[in-house]
């Protein structure tokens, strides 16, 4: 307001050097309006408005009460710790694999990256009715070879979590695997002939030239991809439902719960809740990327 | 021809040993999605690898819209696209404006405003969800096409203006100040140097905003309950309200559905490989 204002006024003084704005800089502010507007309109106000809604103190206790939201944190982290561990290591060998010189490996990479390139829902789904325990696929072929009924996956809660966690990767492997390949590609060639020539082994070379070079980058995407990860609705949501019994919730899918049974204080304050999880993450991300 | 060393056969196994997992792990859902959408009824639910009379009759019913729940296929299809389409362009028209000025015109406080952008990049979009439901709500939104598009273009112009940033960056200013000289306005290089230059990034974040919002599934499902409002993946989701559904129908849908945006990606794969990837994790 007061650029503005001392704008205008020393346009009224018909003094043109002393004002504030430039045209360039006054046809940036109208260009970076549009995103300002939707920021306000679709970000400032739901939060501001969302923590509003969040403001009272009998929401948090009735949450910590409910064993669902307990059950969700801790869900959540089995998720992260876990979940994320695993892929990114599976990410850091495959990306290995990935990088060498062959054709056929060239081909497997273009397949391997369809889970990242075909939208969740029907994968999912798919993955779903495999599991069904009467006409899934799985149980089918137990039961065509051992002549048993094989088990209720989505029925027992760790073992659908598992699953659950286990769709999360089978989704977001090949995205990971791509951008530590990158990470592989950039360390110089020399690096490796040489070590060659010195007769370092495998782990030698892992050890002491690749994992160096990428474990700033390593660390970076283990830390967004659990950022990303607090926020995965699909792969919990339509794979288990949450269920069995509200068993398998995650932070991001409890919200929604709540806010299907009309408990809109709830959702907010669950939502509250992951923030001390989610702010750290983030912060630590705006320092890594807005150098 | 030389022929191969016993070590060589050694490396091209483990090699083998690793790649064979890798491609059933990545193959089975679709592959069975696959097999669901090529199978009769009967042979569907039988637990066969293949089926004995693989048929395109599923097809054929999806696109005549022959059963219950696929009754509004076409227009839910058509929801879909325009959703799409109509994300994709408005992140582009915001982002790249936002982006020149932050990066070219120096605007007073752009800074800060990248920064606010990264941050909302970075909150994970479940949890923007349940207030961004109920501000729908109070904006009279609910039900009605502009909501989801208006939520997804918030969600998609943080990473759009981050990665454009980042590419107008590295364009020399010499450029810019060339155009100057001419006595071009901001407006005219905007239009005849900017955009024409960074034309590779642009197509990338227009198909990056395309796939999102063809691909979301929990904003769709909040935002949009008539079913001549929904898009494909809510319908989908609402197969699974029923207790019976017709799974290959079901499969068969999701099949379509996934098309379009595996194409979009292959077709795309070499802006989005150089223009996102890069951008995603800057080490």
């Amino acid at each position: 307001m007061a650029i503005t204002l001392s704008a205008s006024d020393s346009a009224l003084a018909e003094a043109p050097r002393p004002v504030l704005l430039t045209p360039s800089q006054v046809w940036g502010i109208v260009m970076l309006a549009p995103y300002l507007l939707v920021f306000l309109a679709f970000v400032v106000y739901p939060v501001g408005y969302g923590l509003w809604l969040a403001r009272d103190p009998a929401s948090y206790v009735a949450l910590f009460n409910d064993p669902i939201f307990a059950r969700a944190a801790v869900n959540t982290l089995i998720f992260l710790l876990v979940g994320i561990n695993l892929k990114m290591l599976i990410a850091l060998f495959l990306s290995g694999f990935f990088i060498q010189q062959r054709g056929w490996i060239k081909w497997l990479s273009v397949i391997f990256i369809l889970p990242w390139a075909v939208p969740s829902i029907p994968t999912i789904l798919s993955v779903r009715f495999m599991l069904n325990p009467e006409w899934g696929v799985i149980n089918q072929l137990i039961f065509k070879f051992t002549g048993e009924d094989g088990p209720n996956w989505l029925n027992d809660p760790t073992v659908a979590l598992a699953m659950a966690i286990g769709m999360h990767i089978w989704k977001s492997l090949p995205f990971w695997t791509l951008i530590l390949m990158t990470g592989r590609l950039a360390i110089s060639h020399d690096l490796f002939e040489a070590a060659e020539v010195d007769g370092a082994t495998w782990w030698q070379k892992f050890r002491f030239i690749t994992w160096p070079s990428m474990q700033t980058l390593y660390i970076t995407c283990t830390l967004l991809s659990m950022i990303w990860t607090l926020g995965d609705f699909n792969s919990v949501y339509l794979l288990t439902g949450g269920g069995p019994a509200d068993l398998t919730h995650v932070l991001s899918t409890l919200g929604i719960r709540y806010l299907r049974l009309d408990q809109l204080s709830l959702a907010m304050a669950s939502i509250v809740c992951a923030m001390p999880l989610v702010l750290p993450l983030v912060y630590f991300m705006m320092k890594r990327l807005s150098r | 021809m030389k022929l191969p060393t016993l070590r060589e056969v050694g490396t091209e196994a483990r090699l083998l040993l690793i790649g064979i997992p890798v491609f059933i792990w990545t193959m089975i859902p679709i592959y069975h999605m696959f097999l669901f959408a090529i199978s009769p009824k009967e042979d569907a639910f039988s637990g066969k690898l293949w089926p004995d009379h693989p048929t395109l009759h599923n097809f054929s019913i999806v696109f005549h819209q022959q059963h219950y729940f696929l009754r509004d296929f076409w227009i839910q299809f058509g929801n879909s696209v325009v959703i799409a389409v109509a994300v994709g362009a408005l992140t582009l028209v915001i982002a790249t404006c936002a982006a020149y000025a932050i990066s070219r015109l120096r605007v007073p406080g752009s800074r800060v405003v990248m920064n606010l952008a990264l941050f909302t990049y970075f909150i994970p979009a479940a949890f923007l969800a349940v207030p961004m439901y109920r501000t729908m709500g109070k904006y009279g939104l609910l039900n009605n096409d502009w909501s989801l598009i208006l939520a997804m273009v918030t969600i998609a112009s943080p990473y759009a203006i981050w990665v454009l940033k980042q590419a107008s960056d590295k364009l020399p200013v010499e450029l810019d100040e060339a155009a100057v000289m001419d006595g071009a306005s901001p407006l005219q290089i905007f239009r005849l140097v900017y955009v024409p230059l960074m034309m590779p990034s642009l197509v990338a974040i227009g198909t990056y905003a395309v796939l999102l919002a063809w691909n979301e599934y929990l904003y769709a499902f909040l935002l949009l309950s008539n079913d001549k409002d929904i898009t494909l993946p809510v319908a989908l989701g609402n197969f699974l309200a029923a207790d019976d559904s017709p799974w290959e129908l079901l499969m068969t849908t999701g099949f379509i559905y996934a098309l379009p945006p595996a194409a979009v990606y292959y077709a795309f794969k070499r802006y989005m490989v150089g223009g996102l990837t890069a951008g995603a994790v800057k080490s």
